[in-house]
């Protein structure tokens, strides 16, 4: 293990940057206003939710430079180390001419207020430089995480369509320009090395795993910080102070995506972007999951080693996770365990994860060739919204057409994602039948007694999940109904 | 006024005329994040920070409020209390003196400010107030309007009837009649820029605050008042906001108010800008409404009778309920004439934060109740609902279906024909046979399809607040800088009343510099609100623009010895007889002949008039109109759908700039339809609102937006009313279309009970109230 040093590095816009005294929980978009005073990035929400405080952040990823959309405002300063940071101001030109994406937002009337504005023109410029003529559905992708309440999207969705035009090659293009120097700038700040900030340690980027057991070994108090989208607002809406923090985000050997025929291995701090490619691959009906969660700036910073360590009853990914019987590994200093994630939820607010440890992989075995797999998120609104309740179902028939495996598990239903037990046991071995589902629909009260919130009433999660096992059962015979926007997407 | 205001100027080779499609005016500066908001101000230096002391209780007496650990925080300077408040700690804009500054004694609602911290930070002051130890005596609360009511329904401020001919003795003896309740909704406006002030203070009283408001004379008169100094002393700015919809119509008073307090005390400037969720908890949204209701009808589905009682959720105090509840019962006609009708509101009083404000200000609560009744006498017979629309649609003035529930005429009726031209485009006839044809076929998935109209009264329906004032300078160099009393935050009023000075000097738009809304400038201004801001203030600006350019006409007629008629401004230019100058050249000659190039104009809508005690009159100087076809698919599992297609025709008149009314009406259509979506607000049992954030309250996204979007301007509307070039108002009248959004999605719950009762569907329309409103028909 290198030394540790003091100084977190990176680059914003055509500048290098290099602080030694940032707070713990400084966020970037605080840093920029205040700061910087690169007012162009706005707050909005201060929870993720919005997107007015969009920026590109570039990292390499091997020897790739990637630019991704994320929310300044639950995006610690201390995960910037060795990225480039790209904000609204650095997108026109020296002479004030405006960049294609900016310009065609004039053109197409695509602002009314301004305030959301520099943050869709990021999304957008992301969008552009990731995707050629991206179709309305890869648009409206790249929207989820950005709100309007004036113009009702329409216009910007024009401008969109129109930019597609306009290819990155073919003008003069901010990011593109520099990038061999930020390649090289970057590298240099990959040091491996541990960078500690502050008195006591308070802000930690540990250079390898190793290091990082270490650290948590000494620290087992500390706050352990992949992607901050749920972090974040603990500090900036409960103003809760989580010092010391540890930065995961930087550590390459926990990016790592492994496929081998029984299954994949994801390292803890692959995002759920990162993840999407293979996942939606080999489990379709995971991929419509993550398509759901968040918008792209949580879905860039987001992991789903975080998602899951972090034991929200409603989940995320875990009942789709649980279904698909996967299993955790979690790492100390002492060594490495395995266990059935379904066995690492305890209760609401507990985790079967021991002080010094850390979430290192998820294995996800794959589907057998037979096997039906779903998953169906309900929520309020249809993309960026916590489920009110999400069922993910896994099913094997035998060969006189009865269920010889089933696998249920519900978000939104308990203090956790939860298996459906009783429901599975009432249906497996009988012959997969509509009367076989109301059996199941009846054992479901024994499995769930769900909450009342504002997310849904207990009777309502209650039916909707009994009728999720019919549309699973119909699904399961050709006579698929979930409402799709787009052909071929969610 | 000037004829020329109403001349064709299709052709024109000026840069921003009126009727041109010019883009906003600041969308360059949007676009690149150099347009500036309150927040992006540099901060002089020694500016603190302030952040609000909430209470968390729905009902209480405060028996102590202990700050020792407050104050003990790192960067606090102090902390101010309701007793801090140097005059008067009452900012009612009813004038009711039931609003607190801050709480005293007494909490109304769940979150109530009752102190406020200054620091160093922002984020000192925010940590600091959550140091407060508060002791509470609980007091029984109120929180839902059923509630209310049966509790013996408290009223925040007095109600309306609204009453034609014989309602009760005509449901009697109507052949048909049936009753029901609607429950509907509230809505938060999430303006993307929150509620902030920033107060610098000055000599003697003088303080200056730039405050995100609509309403910048107000907050001047509520910091004048807190501080007891006169209106002088005090000057409110606000060049643009980051959205508004109502919610800062009043709801910015208090943050203004407090920082300008603090600024004073400390003699140092302070800047106020609460959290999100403290702001989505501590200010005002839109009213909920139950509508209890009986419709008399006949077996074609003609409405007789029409008897409705429309009861609010206010809150703790009046703030504006009083002519919101009013505009709900303005529009539960909506375009149909009602034989026999008893409408009253029922303004009550509940422990929550006091309701406000939100584009179209009680109208659309109005608007729904009125084609939910539509809706039940469709269904009762069996009938298209579109049809029984049509059948009791307004007549032409004199036909005798032409007077409405408050006894004003309604003279510029072109409702048939909007409701028959979309009806025609949309190919409503084809699409609900084959819809019906769908439904009857289809196992899960159910569609519907609905056209609904719309017509909406323009003017403040407070007589006074229809006038508007403005300022004009035509400097030596020819460059022209705008003011007058309307704020901009976002809609484009400012580009639009820049095209009417552009238009009326002749000279591109780029002439005309558009500045920032002070009192300073322009005095005793109304709210921009009730879609007013470009009537008033165009006409105003039309007003000094006039002024100036008939003393240039003057001038040049005496100078070139010739007669004005002989004097036309035409493309930067000036003819005078034969003879061409530019515009800069004839204004450099004006200023050496000494001739005045300032004017301050005024506006005063006029014709109408209103009286409340007796329910009649002419609130509205005119009405706008438009319509809308939506077809939705619902997921009869889970309630989930999807808005397929949406056709829009909306009458703005002649439009002042069709692409920036476009864009109202878009935005207006989306933000409607999450009002009777997926935008709910949530209660829990101690009166906690627990959707007050966008994790939690959910505003459409791009992906709801409907799948086909075809948005039109009915090209051939002119308004009969000389407003300014003919245009109409168009800031609320769209907001009211996606009531077929809400009727579609009934339609399609109906089919699971093939149509044969009305779903009753409230609002808004969750996937939950879709599925239990299934459930409810599938059981019978």
């Amino acid at each position: 293990m290198t030394s540790d040093t003091g100084t977190i590095r990176f680059i914003l816009n055509d500048r290098s940057v290099a602080l030694d005294d940032v707070g713990a929980t400084t966020t970037l978009l605080d840093h920029l206003r205040l700061a910087r005073r690169l007012t162009g990035t706005k707050e909005g929400c201060a929870e993720g939710d919005c997107g007015a405080c969009t920026v590109l952040v570039g990292r390499l990823a091997g020897d790739e430079l990637v630019y991704e959309g994320v929310n300044a405002c639950i995006r610690f300063v201390g995960s910037l180390h060795a990225t480039h940071v790209v904000t609204v101001e650095h997108l026109a030109a020296k002479d004030g001419a405006l960049h294609p994406v900016q310009q065609a937002m004039v053109d197409y009337h695509g602002s009314q207020c301004g305030f959301c504005t520099p943050g869709f023109v990021m999304s957008l410029y992301g969008l552009w430089l990731s995707k050629d003529r991206p179709g309305r559905a890869d648009i409206e992708k790249a929207l989820q995480g950005n709100l309007c309440r004036c113009t009702g999207y329409e216009p910007i969705v024009r401008a969109a369509e129109a930019v597609a035009e306009a290819r990155p090659d073919a003008v003069f293009d901010p990011i593109l320009a520099m990038r061999a120097r930020v390649k090289t700038e970057l590298k240099a700040m990959k040091t491996g090395a541990t960078i500690a900030v502050g008195e006591g340690r308070r802000l930690v980027v540990p250079g390898t795993v190793e290091a990082l057991a270490e650290v948590l070994d000494s620290h087992p108090q500390a706050t352990i910080v992949a992607g901050s989208t749920d972090v974040g607002l603990w500090v900036t809406k409960q103003m809760r102070e989580i010092a010391p923090v540890v930065f995961i985000n930087g550590l390459d050997a926990l990016q790592t995506i492994e496929e081998t025929p029984e299954g994949v291995t994801l390292g803890a701090g692959v995002s759920y972007s990162a993840a999407y490619p293979l996942l939606s691959r080999l489990y379709p009906a995971f991929g419509r999951l993550i398509d759901r969660i968040g918008g792209d700036q949580v879905r860039n910073m987001g992991t789903i080693g975080g998602n899951v360590a972090n034991g929200s009853p409603i989940g995320d990914t875990p009942p789709a996770l649980i279904a698909l019987g996967a299993t955790l590994t979690l790492r100390s200093k002492k060594g490495s365990r395995s266990l059935p994630l379904q066995n690492f939820f305890i209760q609401y607010g507990r985790q079967d994860r021991q002080p010094g440890e850390f979430v290192e992989s998820l294995f996800i075995p794959a589907l057998a060739p037979d096997a039906h797999f779903s998953v169906y998120k309900i929520s309020k609104r249809r993309d960026e919204d916590i489920s009110a309740l999400c069922g993910a179902f896994h099913l094997r028939l035998d060969a006189d057409g009865k269920v010889k495996t089933l696998s249920i598990a519900f978000g939104g239903m308990a203090g956790t994602p939860k298996r459906a037990s009783q429901t599975e046991a009432a249906m497996i071995g009988r012959l997969w039948t509509e009367e076989t589902v109301a059996l199941g629909q009846a054992a479901l009260a024994k499995d769930f007694q769900p909450l009342t919130d504002w997310r849904a009433s207990a009777a309502y999660r209650n039916l909707a999940a009994a009728n999720l096992l019919t549309r699973f059962y119909l699904e399961t015979r050709g006579e698929g109904c979930e409402l799709t926007r787009f052909e071929g997407a969610a | 006024m000037d004829a020329t205001a109403f001349e064709d100027k299709t052709v024109t080779p000026l840069s921003g005329p009126m009727h041109a499609a010019r883009r906003h005016d600041s969308a360059h500066k949007h676009v690149a994040g150099s347009a500036d908001y309150i927040d992006d101000m540099p901060e002089p230096a020694g500016t603190l920070h302030a952040a609000l002391g909430m209470t968390d209780r729905a009902h209480a007496e405060i028996l102590s409020m202990d700050f020792s650990d407050v104050e003990k925080a790192p960067g606090v300077v102090c902390v101010l209390t309701a007793r801090d408040m140097p005059h008067s700690n009452d900012i009612s804009p009813s004038h009711l003196d039931d609003e607190p500054v801050l709480a005293d004694g007494l909490v109304q609602f769940h979150g109530q400010p009752a102190f406020v911290v200054i620091a160093e930070t922002r984020d000192q002051a925010r940590r600091a107030a959550r140091l407060a130890k508060i002791d509470y005596r609980d007091l029984p609360h109120i929180i839902d309007p059923a509630d209310a009511i049966e509790k013996g329904g408290t009223l925040v401020t007095k109600p309306l009837t609204l009453k034609r001919g014989e309602a009760e003795t005509a449901l009697d003896h109507a052949p048909r009649q049936l009753r029901g309740r609607m429950r509907i909704g509230g809505q938060e406006h999430f303006y993307l820029e929150g509620h902030i002030a920033f107060a610098i203070p000055g000599e003697d009283d003088d303080v200056t605050v730039w405050s995100s408001t609509q309403h910048p004379s107000e907050v001047q008169h509520m910091v004048s008042h807190v501080l007891d100094v006169p209106s002088h002393a005090v000057t409110v700015q606000v060049r643009r906001m980051g959205g508004g919809f109502g919610g800062k119509e009043t709801q910015g008073n208090q943050f203004a108010v407090l920082a300008a307090v603090a600024a004073k005390k400390l003699n140092r400037p302070v800047k106020f800008r609460p959290d999100r969720d403290e702001d989505m908890c501590a200010t005002g949204k839109r009213h909920d409404f139950l509508v209890d209701y009986q419709v008399g009808f006949d077996d074609e589905g003609h409405i007789l009778a029409v008897k409705a009682n429309y009861a609010a959720r206010c809150g703790f105090s009046s703030d504006l309920s009083g002519p919101v509840t009013d505009r709900a019962l303005f529009h539960a006609d909506n375009a149909y004439f009602y034989p026999h009708v008893l409408l009253t509101s029922q303004p009550l009083k509940t422990n929550t934060v006091s309701n406000t404000a939100y584009r179209g200000f009680g109208g659309p609560q109005g608007m729904v109740g009125g084609e939910r009744m539509i809706e039940e006498v469709a269904y009762a017979l069996g009938l298209d609902p579109l049809q029984v629309r049509k059948r009791n649609f307004y007549g032409e003035p004199g036909s005798g279906r032409d007077l409405t529930p408050y006894h004003q005429e309604v003279e510029d009726n072109i409702i048939a024909r909007l409701v028959d031209e979309l009806e025609r485009d949309a190919d409503y006839q084809a699409r609900r046979a084959a819809i019906l044809d769908f439904n009857a076929k289809s196992r899960v998935i159910k569609k519907g399809i609905a056209l609904t109209p719309v017509k909406f009264g323009i003017s403040f329906t407070m007589t006074a607040f229809n006038q508007a004032g403005a300022l004009v300078h035509v400097y030596q160099d020819g460059s022209i800088h705008l003011n007058h009393g309307g704020t901009e935050m976002g809609q484009g009023l400012y580009t639009k009343v820049a095209q009417v000075i552009a238009d009326c000097f002749q000279v591109d738009l780029e002439r005309v510099k558009i500045t920032a809304t002070t009192t300073g400038k322009v005095p005793n201004t109304s709210a921009t609100a009730a879609s007013s801001g470009s009537d008033l203030n165009g006409m105003a600006a039309f007003d000094a623009a006039r002024q100036i350019k008939e003393r240039l006409i003057a001038f040049a007629a005496e100078r070139w010895q010739t007669t004005p008629d002989a004097i036309r401004f035409v493309a930067n230019h000036v003819e005078i007889g034969e003879e061409r100058v530019s515009f800069p050249d004839l204004v450099k000659q004006a200023y050496f002949a000494r001739v005045h190039l300032s004017a301050a104009g005024f506006y005063k809508t006029p014709k109408i008039h209103w009286n409340r005690e007796t329910g009649r009159g002419m609130p509205f100087y005119y009405f706008a109109y438009g319509a809308s076809c939506s077809e939705v698919s619902i997921d009869t599992l889970t309630g989930e759908y999807l808005v397929e297609r949406v056709d829009v025709l909306h009458d703005v008149g002649r439009s002042l700039n069709p692409a920036i009314d476009i864009g109202q009406v878009e935005g207006a259509f989306v933000q409607g339809m999450g009002w009777l979506t997926t935008e709910e607000l949530w209660w829990d049992d101690k009166g906690r609102l627990r959707t007050h954030a966008p994790s939690t309250y959910k505003i459409p996204l791009a992906s709801d937006r409907p799948k086909i979007f075809n948005v039109k301007l009915a090209d051939w509307s002119e308004n009969r009313q000389p407003t300014i070039g003919r245009s109409k108002a168009v800031g609320e009248p769209p907001f009211m279309l996606p009531i077929s959004v809400l009727e579609a999605l009934s339609m399609a719950v109906a089919s699971v009970a093939d149509y044969r009762e009305c779903p009753r569907l409230d609002a808004p329309a969750t996937p939950e109230r879709v599925l239990m409103a299934v459930e409810r028909l599938k059981r019978g």
